[in-house]
């Protein structure tokens, strides 16, 4: 008997903004002139938010920091395409994600400054804490999936993990489940090509990040990560087909982590400016500038009035931050469980 | 005789056990080209190439499983976890196949590995990065669970562990990594497994302690009439050692920076207990940490025992 063919997979990849700022058209997602200005001016909050958690960590003012400088595209873009009933599972390098959620920019410096009540999002927002074990998160997503299926909510959950983090199980058993289950789920893979010094080609054998969907009978799209428009664009088609019950879709963004691993880390030990170079040629923000430039939408007093707004939140979230009374010791007892042991009680007493 | 801080202590020892004994190696996250995020495998991967110094994807398990393979094979892996919190993601495979492997086959193939991770507070990292849960693996049968205190334990006991014909969790005291530094030999010797090591002599006062406690007890201690027995290993402890300390002291602090219930404390006071209660003129104290998640760097000064806590605990005794 002749072999046959059972299956042939096709992984696409989609770009829509170039790095000269024109856009593919018939690809380019409805966005009004507001939305577009809005994205905009959360990449620069991003951004600023970013550079100055680098710096005050240099001061001491705060704790390690992974920066995102490089990845808002991915991070904006795709929070950007959430409704308010939709939930997300982040890990540790997402800070863009909540800022454009609108999380208090404050309590991120808090986390970031090793005071866990940073961690407490406000009620209006479905976000799971940060989450630092990489890629354990992944299977709540599937959780909070089948919990939102069995309550008939229109919910769609959106998990975030990094390229390293498909090496774990737990992206594996995550998205099997959520295979089997034809979940309405949205995986985003920040592919940004480095797990500290491990570069992508040492993490994986194979040639995308979304073909791993296919193991699972889940859809994977690569999408440009440094192409705001291509983010959206991918997310809001997984998150309209999650919806409406067509199950779930891995989404690849392939970015580039252009700082450091995190403030503890030397980059310039495993890999060459160069490359880095070539990468920063790649600004997800100036493509976005040029974009708008052409629309009529940016120019650099845009520029100059969005930066020194963004700032200027930034100036208070750090003031918020740095006023906030220290913790006490009583705050590590807190939360230990919704009520305490009596040797806990007799321990909390005494430290 | 070379003046090393641990780090380096450890680089010597992993260097001179892959010299000497080919099937010695090393995997785990970064250890390659990074020389690992504390640089203790430092220039390992130039001196002994990728096929012995694996940068792995990252995966905890696999890389526990993948050794106990390489083990299984007649190798001596030696895996490193990029902090003790992610051990935690390997736990099924040194559990369920690490520790009995030996047991499971009857004696046919066994696990010779050492997992080597850095451990314990006060280096104001983030979460999971501060992890002291060393008691969750001594109370697994099948692993022996090491802790050096400083540079010359360190090289003396990793090069008994990666000999030991049995997989041992070898943990490494980060705040100490570059804190110490003493005088070790460049040469291979080995500080034997299992011996508890008497750190300071003294006859009114038995503290047991170990790793990352061990300075801060010293310190503690300073001025008082007490015996400080440094465990090194924890399972299986010394249990000699002690007992003979406390025949001459009748009086025991046991510190930890692990959370106080079912820390190995309560391990050790009960064997004092009951082998040795006959000694005692006074009830053991535990010094530990409170029954809590491990917190952020903001409040790890008020979690881990400090000199002034341990140090109220002797004189508590020294009184009683
Ligand atoms: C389970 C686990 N293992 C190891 C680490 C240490 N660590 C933190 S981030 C990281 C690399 C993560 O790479 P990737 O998933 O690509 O995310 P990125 O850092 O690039 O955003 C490692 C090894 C960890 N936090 N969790
Ligand atoms: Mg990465």
């Amino acid at each position: 008997m002749p072999e046959t063919t059972l299956a042939s997979h096709a992984i696409h990849r989609l770009e829509i903004l170039g790095e000269d700022g024109d856009v593919d058209k018939a690809l380019m997602p409805e966005l009004s002139d507001e939305r577009i200005v809005r994205m905009y001016e959360m990449m620069v909050l991003a951004r600023s938010f970013d550079e100055r958690a680098v710096t005050l960590q240099r001061e001491g003012r705060l704790g390690t920091y992974p920066p995102i400088l490089g990845q808002e595209a991915a991070q904006v873009g795709s929070a950007s395409a959430l409704l308010p009933c939709d939930w997300v599972v982040p890990s540790f390098r997402e800070m863009g994600v909540h800022i454009t959620l609108g999380y208090p920019i404050h309590r991120l410096f808090q986390y970031w400054g090793g005071d866990e009540r940073g961690q407490r999002g406000p009620e209006s927002l479905n976000i799971l804490p940060i989450c630092v074990a990489v890629g354990t998160q992944i299977p709540h997503g599937v959780g909070i999936a089948m919990a939102a299926r069995y309550r008939r909510d229109p919910a769609v959950v959106c998990t975030y993990f990094g390229d390293g983090a498909t090496s774990k199980g737990d992206f594996h058993e995550g998205l099997n489940m959520a295979g089997v289950f034809k979940l309405p789920a949205v995986f985003i893979c920040q592919n940004n090509q480095w797990a500290i010094s491990v570069p992508l080609k040492q993490q994986t054998a194979a040639a995308t990040i979304a073909q791993k969907g296919v193991a699972y009978g889940i859809d994977g799209i690569q999408v440009d990560g440094n192409d705001i428009f291509a983010v959206y664009r991918a997310t809001s088609d997984a998150l309209a087909k999650a919806r409406s019950g067509g199950g779930p879709t891995l989404i690849e963004c392939l970015t580039y982590r252009i700082a450091d691993h995190t403030t503890a880390d030397d980059a310039g030990r495993y890999r060459t400016p160069d490359e880095v170079a070539t990468w920063r040629r790649k600004d997800p923000l100036l493509r976005l500038e040029r974009f708008m430039a052409g629309r009529g939408l940016w120019d650099d007093d845009v520029g100059r009035r969005v930066r020194e707004e963004a700032v200027a939140e930034i100036d208070r979230a750090v003031l918020a931050m740095e006023s906030a009374p220290q913790p006490e010791a009583e705050e590590m007892f807190t939360n230990t469980g919704a009520t305490l042991s009596r040797r806990q009680i007799r321990q909390m007493e005494v430290i | 005789m070379a003046v090393m801080n641990m780090v380096q202590a450890i680089n010597s020892a992993l260097a001179l056990e892959m010299a000497l004994d080919d099937r010695v190696l090393l995997l785990g996250e970064d250890v390659g080209r990074d020389g690992g995020v504390f640089r203790v495998s430092e220039g390992l991967l130039e001196r002994f190439g990728a096929e012995r110094v694996i940068d792995t994807p990252l995966s905890e398990s696999a890389i526990v499983g993948a050794a106990i393979g390489m083990a299984a094979y007649g190798l001596r892996p030696v895996a490193e976890i990029q902090f003790m919190g992610f051990t935690y993601a390997a736990m099924d495979q040194l559990f369920t196949h690490a520790a009995r492997l030996r047991s499971r086959s009857r004696g046919r193939f066994t696990s010779p590995l050492v997992v080597r991770t850095p451990y314990g507070g006060g280096i104001k990292a983030p979460e999971l990065h501060e992890e002291s849960s060393e008691a969750i693996f001594c109370h697994m049968p099948g692993i022996k669970v090491v802790v050096p205190s400083g540079p010359y334990c360190a090289k003396g006991l990793l090069t008994a562990a990666i000999r030991d014909p049995d997989p041992v969790l070898f943990l490494e005291p980060t705040r100490l990594y570059r804190l110490i530094k003493e005088e070790v030999p460049e040469s291979d010797y080995l500080v034997p497994m299992g011996k508890a090591r008497v750190a300071r002599q003294g006859g009114s006062v038995t503290v047991v302690s170990w790793g990352s406690m061990l300075d801060t007890v010293l310190k503690a201690v300073e001025g008082r009439d007490a015996e400080v027995i440094d465990l090194l290993t924890l399972s299986p402890f010394d249990v000699e050692t002690v007992l003979a300390s406390v025949a001459r002291t009748g009086r025991v602090v046991i510190v930890h920076e692990a959370v106080l219930s079912c820390g190995l404390g309560a391990e050790i006071a009960a064997t004092i207990a009951e082998e040795g209660i006959l000694h005692l003129r006074a009830p053991i104290i535990r010094v530990a940490a409170p029954d809590v998640t491990m917190p952020m760097p903001r409040l790890e000064g008020r979690y881990l025992p400090d000199a002034a806590r341990i140090g109220r605990a002797v004189d508590q005794l020294l009184e009683y």
